[in-house]
């Protein structure tokens, strides 16, 4: 493949959100109320949206007869590249909304400067995926709150997901190769660089919700890598089900 | 959720384009206003119905008794004569 580090770049940020996707998407008719039962699968499909656009040009810039279908369902555990964090479980609510908080920050900032790419795919795919995420991220922030500074049940259960799920936000802002050179060629957006907002938000809003920022300094990573946590195949054997019992089926 | 039926119910009323009047869509149960706003987004909304959102909690609506039907609105079904549809407009009246 000639461009192996855009390639390999786009699927980094796709990844991240067809897992996340997935993920909020098991929720379609478990929700704990009817109407955040909705909320959480229109997220889950403004992600899927997301996810097309990015599989679609990361097809073309392969050019090797593959489809974003071939490209989202049909690679191994290991030739995923997102982020531990989207893909640990549904626990709980507080879970749920923790995990979805501590993306949606990262993901907004992350998409502000992608928006700013030199590469007109990426600039436009940011463009419009931004006001989505804008609103992910109002939605799970409230959540927060809501929980945080609720009961004394929802305030301890919010809290553990958050200490549980914070050793995973460090890996947000890790470089791979890939990275690295798509940020040279004014391609991609240093992460690096995002890191001091976005803790400076995410404290701001763990603090107005009552809750402790963990002071752990031990983080997890690997899945940038492709080295998953153990859910990850779980996920993946629901999520390719269907193409790996039916090669090739189509609806 | 356990104890949801401490949520209060909210009455949502939707504006589907500029220049039309909000309609009531439906109800839903939410915490507090703004919750019920987020979740009337994302419930009636979320299809490109709307353009703008009002929720009211439905215990602030006074609604007329069934079992006053009779006294409040049969005096008026025969009194056509109320609509004002017997007057003989000059043809340079428009709009009326």
């Amino acid at each position: 493949m000639k461009n192996k580090n855009l390639y390999n770049y786009i699927l980094g940020i796709a990844d991240n959100s067809l897992i996340l996707g997935q993920r909020l998407g098991e929720l379609c008719g478990h929700g704990p109320s009817l109407e955040t039962d909705i909320a959480c699968t229109n997220m889950s499909l403004d992600l899927l949206g997301q996810v097309r656009s990015y599989y679609q040009y990361g097809a073309k810039i392969a050019g090797d007869g593959r489809t974003e279908d071939d490209i989202a369902m049909l690679r191994k555990e290991r030739e995923y590249f997102n982020v531990l964090l989207v893909e640990q479980p549904n626990t709980d609510f507080g879970y749920t909304m923790a995990r979805q908080f501590l993306f949606d920050v990262y993901h907004f900032l992350m998409l502000t400067e992608l928006e700013k790419s030199t590469d007109l795919n990426l600039s436009a795919i940011a463009k419009k995926s931004i006001k989505e995420v804008s609103y992910h991220k109002r939605f799970s922030s409230d959540w927060i709150k809501r929980l945080g500074d609720g009961t004394e049940e929802s305030h301890k259960r919010i809290q553990t997901a958050i200490n549980d799920l914070w050793t995973y936000t460090d890996e947000l802002f890790h470089q791979t190769e890939a990275d690295k050179a798509m940020v040279a060629e004014g391609v991609g957006v240093d992460v690096t660089k995002l890191k001091d907002a976005y803790y400076e938000e995410v404290n701001a809003v763990l603090e107005e919700a009552t809750l402790s920022v963990p002071e752990s300094k031990y983080f997890q990573k690997g899945g940038k890598q492709g080295i998953h946590t153990e859910h990850m195949g779980y996920l993946l054997a629901d999520l390719q089900y269907m193409q790996r019992t039916y090669p090739n089926m189509e609806w | 959720m356990s104890n949801k039926k401490n949520w209060p119910l909210w009455e949502v009323f939707v504006r589907s384009k500029n220049g039309l009047e909000h309609r009531h869509f439906g109800s839903l149960h939410a915490a507090d206003a703004e919750m019920a706003l987020e979740n009337a987004r994302d419930v009636y909304t979320r299809r490109n119905e709307g353009v703008s959102i009002w929720v009211v909690e439905s215990k602030h609506i006074t609604a007329s008794n069934p079992e006053h039907n009779g006294e409040l609105f049969e005096p008026a079904q025969d009194k056509v004569y109320r609509h004002p549809t017997f007057y003989d407009l000059p043809d340079d009246v428009k709009h009326m």
